[in-house]
């Protein structure tokens, strides 16, 4: 991959919130480039960002109560020295989004072709019937049974898995050159969120489009993603390629939630379990590496003052130098010198 | 002497239409299903939403009614017998729910929320009623001081704690646990997971698990049911669900699970899509023509399908 192939460029990003009149970073100085025809997953609990990041980037947040800085390149142009109308003209075109809950991101009181049209409608010049036609080839694209007779249904008449087809095929009804896809699977069932993912994949295939994913589900992650972006507490944690990642994770949070999934290599022991919780926006230690408070703690001298992301291996980011010093065995525990009772978990 | 048993269980909901509002026809969220419980082991019932599988646990603590069949437990039939009876059962089968965040009342201190099953069926006094509260709460690992907190002070998974705190109070011999975790993160929810596996130990604790998550059932069950429109369509060991799956549906189950190790992928893109396609060609195999599940048949000891 070259430069040339760079999609999006996120420098420096800030995003802070609004809390009792002071503003928090949700999103800290976030670098991040998304490569042509490429799918990123920005992985994390609830509440460390990644929505927000996802937000940001598609210009969704009230202006009223955040503060962005930093700049989002697109294509030669930064996104957030954009006017709203400019920003319209992107939205939808270029870059569109996949939401998590099919049931509220559809209009409930129009019928499901129309809302596929709606993009083209604001961004192409094609005729009424043109656009018809497009909605109706859209739907069978996303796999959809009879799409002459679903493009004239409303979003009640369909199942979980179908609405969310819907909202997929609303998505790419322009061609976008990105999706960003937020839990994009995370409301429907097993069967048919293996079936989204395979969807997706096609559609990145066929299309050559980029996607960010958003999600908490690093099964979903390793299934799609070509590369992984682990976020803790508003700071990419470890960047790297999918394959590499799950294989050899680095930084002690990765370690440590790959560890606490139950999978079938580590049956019949207990997960591990991360000490403490997340810490909330407004009580978050911004000093050092934040994740310094969910390890034990014992030895200072492992972290470092300032850290910062840096490449240890090509194409593998990491924070901070504690990961030199964080091992989870087989048992699912933490190896080495540190006291196994403080990682118990409270 | 079985310790709890699901005989023919029934529960339709009927459909009116017409001028009189006549039944017409029955929603048959659970239809005709058996199975048994045995002591301190984690029985899972499993399916996609809608199968009728939290219908099943909803049943069994009485908070739905059954249409028809039993549910035995201590030789007892809990749809037939009195109030008196009822209530003397309800100690002894508790339930875990989905959402901690709706499942606690807003208004109550945790300490009212945990004392709450001990008011309503032990004369305590307040010192011996504290002493309970605190020992239930310290046994789910939180600490004195957030007693006389509200639900919304705490995380998800310490809520989730407090919920399983408020279930073990009465000292239980079944806990029926509804999607315990699936409202939580990864790393909270190991938490949860690892403690019910070690109060199960401790209290000598039976679970009916309901989950459609098959990787944590895989972890926690020794014993697995998969439901399918209402319908068991296999039964059996952990090792017999995951290791010989016989039904259409179970294999397609297991097969989406996202599987973390990379190279098995384009296994496992293949296997997804051998499998729709028997799935589509090979219907009548597995189901009736009306698209009803056939009934149980023993494949070993312990291992039911439904196949022709």
């Amino acid at each position: 991959m070259s430069n040339d192939d760079i999609l999006l460029q996120v420098e420096d990003l800030t995003t802070s919130f609004r809390i009792d009149d002071q503003y928090y970073p949700a999103n800290d100085h976030i670098n991040l480039d998304v490569y042509e025809n490429e799918i990123v997953a920005i992985v994390g609990e609830s509440g460390c960002g990644k929505s927000a990041f996802g937000h940001s980037i598609m210009g969704m947040h009230s202006q009223e109560q955040t503060k962005i800085s930093g700049k989002i390149h697109f294509k030669g142009a930064d996104l957030l020295s954009y006017s709203n109308t400019q920003l319209n003209k992107v939205r939808g075109k270029e870059i569109s989004m996949i939401f998590q809950d099919p049931l509220t991101a559809l209009n409930p009181l129009m019928i499901v072709g129309k809302q596929i049209e709606e993009g083209m409608k604001y961004h192409t010049k094609l005729s009424k019937n043109k656009r018809k036609q497009k909605a109706i080839e859209i739907l069978s694209e996303v796999k959809i049974p009879q799409p002459e007779r679903v493009y004239s249904q409303y979003p009640h008449e369909l199942s979980g898995g179908m609405r969310q087809r819907i909202v997929i095929a609303i998505a790419i009804a322009c061609e976008p050159s990105l999706i960003i896809a937020d839990e994009p699977t995370t409301a429907l069932d097993v069967t048919i969120q293996a079936r989204i993912i395979d969807l997706l994949k096609e559609l990145k295939r066929r299309m050559k489009t980029s996607i960010i994913l958003i999600t908490h589900d690093l099964g979903v992650v390793s299934e799609m993603a070509d590369r992984i972006a682990v976020m803790y507490t508003g700071e990419f944690v470890e960047i790297g390629e999918t394959k590499n990642f799950l294989k050899n994770p680095l930084h002690p949070y990765s370690k440590s939630l790959l560890h606490s999934l139950p999978s079938k290599n580590n049956q019949g022991e207990k997960l591990h379990v991360i000490k403490g919780v997340v810490p909330s926006l407004n009580h978050l230690q911004r000093q050092g590496c934040r994740f310094k408070p969910r390890m034990s703690g014992t030895d200072d001298s492992i972290h470092e003052e300032t850290p910062t992301l840096r490449e240890v291996e090509k194409g593998h980011w990491v924070r901070c130098t504690c990961y030199k010093h964080f091992q989870i065995d087989n048992h699912n525990q933490v190896v080495e010198g540190e006291k196994d009772d403080v990682f118990q978990g409270q | 002497m079985t310790f709890f048993k699901v005989n023919n269980l029934k529960v339709y909901y009927p459909i009116r239409g017409g001028i009189f509002r006549r039944v017409v026809n029955h929603v048959k969220a659970v239809d005709n299903i058996n199975f048994e419980l045995k002591r301190g082991e984690t029985y899972a019932l499993v399916g996609e939403s809608g199968c009728g599988k939290t219908t099943t646990g909803r049943t069994v603590v009485g908070l739905t009614k059954a249409t028809s069949g039993e549910v035995i437990f201590n030789n007892l039939d809990l749809t037939k017998c009195n109030r008196k009876q009822i209530r003397e059962t309800r100690r002894e089968i508790q339930m875990v729910f989905q959402d901690p965040y709706s499942s606690l009342n807003p208004k109550k201190t945790v300490y009212d929320i945990v004392a709450e099953p001990l008011r309503n069926f032990e004369n305590l006094s307040k010192s011996e009623e504290r002493e309970q509260v605190e020992y239930f709460m310290w046994k789910v690992g939180m600490s004195r001081d957030s007693l006389f907190k509200y639900p919304h002070q705490f995380s998800g998974g310490q809520r989730q704690r407090v919920g399983i705190a408020r279930a073990l109070t009465l000292k239980p011999k079944i806990i029926i646990a509804d999607e315990p975790v699936s409202a939580l993160d990864a790393s909270v929810q190991a938490q949860v997971l690892n403690f019910m596996q070690d109060i199960q130990e401790e209290f000598g604790l039976t679970y009916l698990f309901i989950s459609h998550d098959l990787g944590i059932v895989r972890h926690m069950c020794n014993r697995i049911g998969i439901m399918y429109k209402g319908k068991f369509v296999e039964e059996g060991t952990r090792e017999d669900i995951y290791e010989n799956p016989q039904h259409i549906y179970t294999r397609r189950l297991i097969a989406s699970i996202p599987e973390l190790d990379t190279d098995q992928h384009q296994n496992s893109e293949l296997l997804r899509k051998n499998i729709e396609e028997e799935y589509q060609k090979e219907n009548d195999k597995y189901f009736n023509e009306d698209g009803s599940v056939m009934d149980l048949k023993p494949v070993s000891d312990t291992h039911f399908a439904a196949l022709r």
